[in-house]
């Protein structure tokens, strides 16, 4: 099997056709959008923190886009649940993969690390020290 | 077209392409790309090692013995071109980089100079960015307005009765594509221009997807400007062509300025070349463009109009195949009165998956807003699924493609 149907893994197609945590939170801290305007997929991530206003206690997240895109903000999503906003900041593009489960293609790198960069940049601006108003992976 | 010419066999037609023959996951490559570019015939890749080979010299200048050469094939080149396109001569071909630099030359050269508050530039909601964006930006810095002819819900044709409510008096230039690459729609170009011309208005036609695959005639349209690229019609990148009428090109100012595109110079003044070498400033694509005149060769000893009638019937096929199931997509007209490509989505598979299993199955598409960005905001989706055929691709090729279809249909069911 090639590159593609790896890429596809059992775990990347149930977490798109199940997303994980999808909806809003009524009683999210912060929220953040991002896009990749060239493929159109969109990331709406809501966080509620624990009363140390730094761990990470809920995360839901709505979005439209590829599978790859889909699967890593569902996956992530649940990833996330229990670390600290300074944790977040210290994930890379390993990680997603790692999550992921896939060597990724160059060209899906973007589809698949909008989610993390999401919850980074909304973590950033929750904590004051960036003003951005929509992450974008281009 | 006075003459028919045999219908094309694309088997063996694919001789000349060796790299079709290259096999991906223990499948033989299917190119169906070509409307971003198309691969090399052997004739050209000869072309050019002859060139570098041979005679790579600079143009224009020299006197020994290379750049005469050098300088003859590259001149010649253009006369080919233009009895490829029926301009008159090869003062009326530019050389350019490619498509998107012919426009950016018009917009600067004439756009720039010519535009002004009250004028109206009219261009299609099937524009690629290289015009929509060109002429959008020359009109905010000339104070002139963009307006756009839309499309018709059903079929994607161009809403002809609105062309002709939007061109009116005020319109300066009308910028459109002669076939959508993202649609295939095949739009009334000679009618625009007719249209255009009654209000005194000038045409420019985004030929990028019509001069590789079929007869096209500067002068049945009566274009004011046309522009297509190289490497979309077996020829190499970094080569593109404008044309452009002779009297409108002697009277346009050139954009470009350096050495080629003078006659004399002094201190205080400077003047400009003969056409068109007016328009091509400093060291052109020299070997790129003596390629093009092979590539031109190669599709002459085809046939145009064979090349046309074999992308009709591939674009039928492919549209009639894809379209079996009610879970895809299709833009644009039915049938075979399209460019031969087929835009689509299938229900369920974002074109960009589409694509990531499909090259597993070593069928190579385009996926994403192939530049049209706005086109595809009235068609309602981010993104789509693109497979464009040349003289080289079959039947069999478009089975392999739904084959491919059928099973990113299935994983994602």
């Amino acid at each position: 099997m090639g590159l593609g149907s790896d890429m596809y893994r059992q775990q990347i197609l149930d977490h798109y056709k199940n997303p994980r945590n999808y909806g809003e939170l009524e009683d999210s801290d912060f929220e953040h959008v991002g896009e990749n305007p060239l493929c159109g997929d969109t990331i709406k991530l809501f966080v509620k923190l624990a009363d140390d206003d730094e761990t990470i206690e809920r995360v839901s997240f709505v979005g439209d886009g590829c599978a790859i895109s889909q699967a890593s903000a569902s996956l992530l999503s649940t990833e996330l649940r229990g670390k600290t906003l300074e944790e977040v900041q210290e994930m890379d593009r390993e990680d997603v993969e790692e999550l992921l489960g896939v060597d990724l293609t160059p060209m899906r790198v973007k589809c698949a690390v909008l989610a993390e960069k999401v919850a980074q940049d909304g973590a950033a601006i929750y904590v004051g020290d960036e003003e951005i108003d929509q992450t974008t992976t281009e | 077209m006075s003459q028919q010419s045999e219908p094309l066999n694309a088997e063996a037609l694919r001789e000349d392409f060796p790299i079709l023959e290259r096999e991906f996951n223990g499948s033989q490559l299917v190119y169906l790309d070509n409307a971003a570019t198309t691969q090399t015939p052997e004739q050209v890749v000869e072309a050019i090692v002859d060139y570098y080979r041979e005679y790579n010299a600079n143009v224009h200048r020299g006197i020994h013995q290379l750049s005469q050469e050098a300088s003859i094939a590259y001149e010649e080149a253009h006369d080919r071109v233009a009895e490829f396109i029926g301009a008159d001569g090869r003062e009326e071909i530019v050389f350019t980089k490619n498509t998107t630099e012919a426009a950016n030359l018009v917009a600067y050269a004439w756009g720039l100079n010519e535009l002004g508050p009250g004028d109206e530039v009219v261009l299609t909601e099937m524009e690629h960015h290289s015009t929509l964006v060109t002429w959008q930006q020359i009109a905010k810095r000339t104070g002139a307005e963009c307006k756009y002819i839309p499309i018709t819900d059903d079929e994607h044709r161009l809403d002809m009765a609105a062309a002709r409510e939007l061109i009116t008096d005020d319109t300066a230039m009308v910028a459109a594509v002669h076939v959508s690459n993202a649609l295939g729609t095949i739009n009334p170009v000679a009618e625009l221009a007719d249209i255009a011309h009654d209000h005194g208005a000038y045409v420019f036609v985004d030929a990028a997807q019509s001069v590789p695959n079929r007869p096209v005639d500067v002068r049945e349209i009566d274009a004011d400007f046309l522009a297509f690229s190289g490497h979309k019609m077996c020829g190499p990148t970094g080569i593109g062509v404008l044309y452009g009428k002779r009297r409108i090109l002697e009277e346009m100012e050139p954009h470009h300025y350096g050495g080629e595109m003078i006659l004399k110079v002094t201190f205080e003044d400077s003047k400009w070349n003969e056409l068109p070498w007016k328009y091509e400033a400093g060291t052109p694509l020299i070997c790129q463009g003596i390629a093009l005149a092979t590539a031109c060769d190669y599709l002459d000893s085809i046939g145009m109009d064979a090349i046309e009638r074999h992308e009709a019937d591939l674009a039928a096929y492919a549209y009639d195949r894809l379209t079996e199931q009610n879970d895809v997509d299709v833009y644009g007209p039915p049938g075979d009165d399209r460019g031969g490509l087929v835009g689509f989505n299938v229900d369920g598979v974002h074109a960009h998956d589409l694509s990531s299993i499909l090259n597993d199955h070593a069928v190579a598409i385009r996926a994403g807003d192939h530049c049209t960005q706005p086109l595809h905001d009235v068609l309602g989706v981010s993104a789509s699924a693109r497979a464009s055929f040349y003289l080289y691709n079959t039947r069999d090729e478009i089975d392999r493609l739904v084959e491919a279809v059928d099973d990113a249909r299935q994983l994602f069911s």
